[in-house]
């Protein structure tokens, strides 16, 4: 928990600076613009951060939810029924982590190789299913999930929040929980402990799908409209904040509340981007830079904590 | 090194892909065609033989369609700015072996884990590439470029020529050089090599600047063959150039590998993709096929080191 406090402060920061240099940043709108863009880039890195706290890895999330979103929308459009359309998108991003998860347990696949295929298998049959096509706008009941607002707060804050909180009490209170950090801390001793390992994986992947498949229907909300590409652009800012957050790559350390803090990170950088009008063409190089800083911190927590031990 | 079978499983695919393509492609075994597939590959063989070194190391470089995306960019900005092509193509391979000695660099000296850490040099690599075009084409590189690329050394296409070049110089410093068996005595038995006296660090940082440099070389038969640059032309193609070792039967976990293999890897991936294109299945459907043809190369080889293993010892 002392690591996500030095994050928390590392966030109050950046953003007394960015208050003090841009005048638009302290507005009311503005901050509610970055948690809505920052509970988006949660949503998909919170099953992300399950699946590398077992030090596994899904870098399928972006594309899946590519995917899972042109699904959602296309049937959305056919039928005329959102409801149908968000169990579509949802349905089938949980199927893509079911087969993650298979692919990990019972192939044996190493997870960054198994997930890194289903990128481009994804990819490819986005881009066939659209066929180059743009669906767009859908009615203003769905669309307030994406862009709505409740009480004055964004709705995707409030999807934010209810997932955060089940996330936490999963995670930190129950047996499954405890045994996803098992697992990712040390894989044998959890199998030898009676830890059902494949069992929990297939979940964990599952999570991670369904995750996605949410995230699709929230982003779709918001975009009102879907595009082959609609999910490129989303699989480096979600590992990004994941590790930002504090989870590390080799399994068994980490929280979802820190990958909350690390999106917020992210957003805050970019939004400080846009503000002073640096050209976004820079975002994917200065989010790279963020990875393997984040990586390299990673890297020497935990060698300073085997030389200690 | 090739103990156990002497023809990689994807020779046999190959032989497969052949035989169907020709019955049912209509133009699909023709000369031209089959040359078609040849140069389209040259530039995947380009980055899948370094990536052969680098997955026979137990890792992997995630950033070589970007760092070739961003070579051809410097290259084609030189060459539009009047630049010669010498000049022009020292300055891409230079962007590509600063890259690939960073890779290199973070991996093997700082012990970052490579799938992530080349992914985030992919994102700057990228990043670069765009705003040195804002997104925009390069267009306007002379004639210089597309005449050598258009050339036909003894009657072959440059860049067969190209790549046939690079597949024999890998080849030699494999087999016939002492850092070619240090590469291969690195996946499995660094301790030996350590204990031997080796720079092992040095070597193996570069395997990783090898591969920017190919990226960067890359770029000459990429940006040639476009008459232009672009900042997102390779983007995924080190996904194809993975596929290609895999397929070429390099195992990540064994450290094993051999680059005829690779190179069977890259003409299957070239036949499957050329063929598929003549029985006019779209170009999203082929980068799927691969995705799938990956996961099933992977499987069939996880089942194989099952089989192997004795009896008992399941993981």
């Amino acid at each position: 928990m002392k690591t996500v406090a030095y994050r928390l402060l590392a966030v109050a920061l950046i953003a007394t600076g960015l208050s003090l240099t841009t005048e638009a940043f302290f507005t009311l709108p503005n901050i509610l613009n970055i948690l809505r863009q920052a509970s988006l880039t949660f949503l998909i890195a919170s099953g992300l951060t399950l699946t590398i706290l077992t030090a596994g890895l899904d870098l399928s999330v972006g594309a899946n939810v590519g995917l899972s979103a042109c699904l959602a929308a296309t049937v959305m459009k056919s039928s005329g029924s959102i409801a149908l359309g968000a169990a579509t998108g949802l349905a089938f991003g949980a199927l893509v982590g079911i087969v993650n998860g298979m692919m990990v347990t019972a192939l044996k696949l190493p997870p960054f190789i198994a997930t890194y295929g289903m990128l481009w298998t994804l990819t490819g049959v986005t881009y066939w299913f659209m066929g180059g096509d743009t669906i767009h706008g859908f009615s203003p009941g769905f669309r307030a999930l994406g862009s709505g607002y409740w009480l004055g707060v964004p709705v995707p804050i409030y999807v934010m929040a209810a997932f955060l909180a089940a996330g936490g009490i999963f995670t930190r209170y129950t047996t499954f929980g405890h045994e996803v950090y098992a697992i990712g801390a040390n894989r044998e001793a959890a199998r030898l402990s009676g830890i059902p390992v494949r069992a929990r994986l297939n979940l964990v992947y599952t999570l991670s799908g369904a995750m996605a498949g949410l995230a699709a229907i929230v982003y779709l909300a918001r975009l009102n409209s879907a595009e082959a590409d609609i999910g490129e652009a989303l699989t480096l800012p979600a590992i990004a904040a994941v590790l930002i957050g504090g989870t590390s790559l080799f399994g068994g350390v980490g929280s979802l509340m820190g990958t909350l803090v690390g999106a917020l990170t992210l957003t805050l950088v970019v939004n400080g981007m846009n503000l002073r009008a640096i050209d976004a063409n820079w975002q994917p190089l200065v989010t790279g830079a963020i990875v393997i800083l984040a990586v390299w911190i990673d890297v020497v927590t935990r060698q300073r904590a085997e030389a200690t031990v | 090194m090739d103990s156990g079978r002497s023809i990689p499983g994807a020779a046999y695919l190959l032989v497969i892909l052949l035989v169907v393509f020709s019955i049912f492609g209509e133009g699909f075994a023709t000369l031209p065609n089959i040359l078609n597939i040849g140069v389209q590959g040259s530039v995947l063989l380009l980055l899948a033989l370094p990536m052969t070194l680098i997955i026979m190391t137990e890792g992997l470089d995630l950033s070589m369609g970007a760092v070739l995306s961003l070579a051809g960019v410097v290259l084609a900005t030189l060459l539009m700015n009047g630049h010669g092509l010498a000049v022009a193509l020292a300055a891409a391979a230079g962007v590509g072996l600063a890259f690939g000695v960073a890779n290199g660099v973070l991996v093997v000296l700082l012990e970052l884990p490579p799938f992530v850490v080349t992914l985030g040099t992919l994102g700057i690599a990228q990043g670069l590439a765009l705003v040195l075009t804002g997104g925009q084409s390069v267009v306007g590189i002379g004639d210089a470029l597309p005449a050598l690329y258009e050339s036909r050394p003894f009657g072959v296409p440059f860049s067969i020529v190209s790549a046939a070049g690079a597949f024999l110089v890998f080849g030699f410093v494999m087999k016939r050089t002492r850092l070619g068996s240090y590469v291969s005595a690195l996946g499995g038995n660094r301790e030996a090599l350590v204990l031997a006296g080796v720079h092992v660090n040095l070597v193996h940082v570069a395997i990783y600047a090898v591969g920017g440099l190919m990226s960067g070389l890359a770029a000459l038969l990429l940006t040639g063959r476009m008459s232009a640059g672009h900042p997102t032309a390779a983007i995924g193609l080190e996904f194809d150039a993975i596929a290609a070792v895999i397929v070429g039967g390099t195992s990540f976990e064994r450290g094993n590998g051999t680059l005829v293999g690779t190179l069977i890897g890259v003409l299957t991936i070239g036949v499957l993709k050329n063929g598929l294109n003549v029985m006019s299945v779209s170009s999203s459907l082929q980068v799927a096929s691969i995705g799938v043809l990956v996961i099933a190369a992977l499987v069939i080889d996880s089942a194989l080191t099952a089989l192997r293993r004795p009896a008992g010892s399941t993981a």
